[in-house]
């Protein structure tokens, strides 16, 4: 589905990834992790043709992703950003934007089918019972419902997510995941997604990439990924790695100063 | 539904201009009875009636429909453009060109030529203000709206500035002659340029509904909009053009008639919603009645003598937007 061989780009003269290569398959749930300033979002805005490459190339379905026309990549390819806009419009005047690249050249309203595809789209994601509510009257979770929804209008075979859990609480977090698992499962959809949550993305993705300085430092299954050494690499930081007692799936545990240093302590003391 | 609602509000819109229009056509010094107007226009000719209606009523309520429509239009394609609700057509520094150049023209006395400099003046002026903005900020692969609006802001503060300073130079009839054009008034007798001004103003609103849905889109952001499959860069070098267009030549045609490109769009939003497929089609019309009204009543209120009809826009529009503000009716 995507290709992104020796992929360079940044913003200005400031490179934010060089050469980096991933590779995510058809109805592949993949998922993009790694630090802040690690090149996540960079990669995600690569992908979705909001800042060219300065090398490499990105492959769409084996074509050139700067040769597809927009429309034609709109038509693909949908994204939902980490905030949604606040915009005074209902839910689903804002659900049947998402019908644009799909309208005919002198097309100048909806037609029936636009309005059942995006009806369908808003069943999907639970958020037909909010069609008339204004935007920017939603809750976080509510609103990026309603923006999954729009994504889905557009009838795309790939879905390009920007952290879509975060500011959300766990039932959210949740209710977000799981009705993206079930459009990988239903629709056959590809979904490729930014998260900062090392568990969420243990526990949904099929295979994740773990991003450092711009480059892909490991990428597999949650499993091959999440080790403490290679995170503790990556973040500098002293983790746990368990497993989620549940799906059997890694969990990763953060350790504080405090409980480092009684630790180090007791183990000096040699206890 | 929508779309029926939406024809609603148009053929509503249309009956209230044509009640304005007949209204501004019988009301003046020489009142003239509605039921009069078609008889006068059928039988009348030649008669004083016919011409105090046809030869000097319709020519300025024409004008008044062109440029009412126009800054409003203006100002709802820049509102969406810049998604800031405090643009307005006169924010990009045109009209500070216009007005220097007119005023310039006052001053050099090429205005003795006759009446047609005034306009010629005001469009180079504006004409120089909208190359200048688009070689400083439009023509580059990217539009940097930020950058755009900074500068023509401070076009205008520097425009203003000159042309006080030409009015600290100039003798008192020169100066009256500045003013009384800042001031803003559909008096213009040339018939072609009105028509050339209505003509316009109604294929730029064609232009500009090709770009409804590019409009609607924006509403969520650039970003959002390319993702769409919106080209962002190439809509807003068209709408800037478009709305720069419209402004240079409102303002070179009539001077600067403040707050309907501000007051109309946010009024016509409440009402109709912000789908542009309707607010540009709504707030041409909703501009035209608001001018018209406007002038016909600076028309009247001190007749035989009338106000400045940038006066009573002003004065109107302002108070109505800041009523309806605290009642909440204006987000």
């Amino acid at each position: 589905m995507l290709l992104v061989k020796g992929l360079s780009c940044g913003y200005g003269r400031k490179t934010v990834i060089s050469a980096m290569n991933v590779e995510v398959a058809e109805g592949e749930f993949f998922g993009v992790i790694g630090p802040n300033g690690s090149g996540k979002t960079t990669l995600l805005r690569a992908l979705s043709r909001a800042i060219k490459p300065i090398r490499g190339s990105i492959l769409l379905k084996g074509k050139e992703l700067w040769d597809i026309p927009l429309a034609d990549v709109a038509r693909q390819a949908a994204v939902v950003s980490q905030l949604v806009p606040r915009v005074p419009m209902t839910v689903e005047e804002f659900v049947l934007l998402g019908r644009i690249p799909h309208f005919e050249r002198m097309q100048f309203v909806e037609s029936a089918r636009d309005i059942e595809i995006a009806h369908k789209s808003m069943a999907l994601t639970d958020s037909l019972r909010l069609k008339d509510r204004p935007m920017d009257q939603l809750s976080g979770g509510e609103r990026q419902l309603a923006q999954i929804a729009r994504a889905l209008a557009q009838e795309p075979k790939l879905l390009l997510l920007d952290e879509p859990t975060a500011h959300l609480d766990i039932r959210h977090q949740v209710v977000i995941m799981d009705l993206l698992k079930r459009l990988v499962r239903e629709l056959k959809l590809t979904v490729v997604m930014v998260l900062h949550d090392l568990n969420l993305a243990s526990e949904y993705c099929d295979r994740v990439a773990l991003i450092s300085d711009g480059q892909v430092f490991k990428a597999g299954t949650p499993a091959e990924v999440l080790d403490y050494q290679v995170i503790e690499a990556v973040y500098q930081t002293v983790v746990v790695v368990h497993k989620n007692p549940v799906s059997g799936k890694p969990y990763v545990l953060i350790v504080s100063e405090d409980e480092l240093k009684k630790n180090r302590d007791a183990y000096t003391r040699g206890t | 539904m929508m779309v029926t609602r939406w024809m609603l509000c148009l053929l509503g819109l249309m009956l209230l201009l044509a009640v304005v229009v007949l209204a501004s056509l019988s009301l003046g010094i020489a009142g003239i009875p509605v039921t009069k107007l078609v008889s006068i226009f059928l039988h009348g000719r030649g008669s004083t009636e016919y011409s105090i209606v046809f030869d000097i009523r319709l020519p300025r309520i024409l004008l008044g429909m062109a440029i009412g429509g126009s800054l409003s239009l203006a100002g709802v394609i820049l509102q969406g453009m810049f998604r800031n609700p405090l643009v307005e057509p006169y924010t990009l520094g045109i009209s500070g060109g216009a007005a220097l150049g007119v005023s310039l023209n006052i001053v050099l006395g090429s205005a003795a030529a006759g009446r047609f400099t005034f306009p010629v003046c005001g469009s180079l002026g504006a004409g120089a203000v909208i190359v200048f903005l688009y070689f400083s900020s439009v023509r580059k692969s990217m539009v940097k709206l930020q950058g755009l609006l900074l500068n023509g802001v401070m076009i205008s503060f520097i425009a203003s500035a000159l042309v006080m300073l030409l009015m600290s130079l100039s003798s008192t009839e020169t100066l009256h002659g500045i003013v009384f054009w800042v001031m803003g008034s559909l008096g213009e007798p040339d018939i072609a340029l009105i028509t050339l001004m209505l003509g316009m103003s109604v294929v730029l609103l064609a232009v500009a509904y090709f770009f409804c849905h590019h409009l609607n889109a924006l509403a969520l952001g650039e970003d959002e909009a390319r993702h769409l499959g919106i080209p962002v860069e190439r809509t807003k070098k068209v709408l800037f053009i478009v709305s720069a267009v419209l402004t240079g030549f409102c303002v070179s045609v009539a001077g600067m008639i403040g707050f309907v490109g501000l007051v109309v769009p946010h009024f016509m939003r409440r009402i109709v919603g912000h789908d542009h497929r309707i607010l540009l089609g709504a707030s041409f019309l909703a501009g035209a009645i608001f001018l018209i009204f406007c002038d016909t009543l600076a028309r009247l209120m001190i007749a035989p003598s009338e106000l400045p009809v940038g006066v009573i826009t002003g004065i109107a529009g302002g108070s109505v937007f800041m009523y309806a503000l605290s009642r909440g009716e204006v987000r």
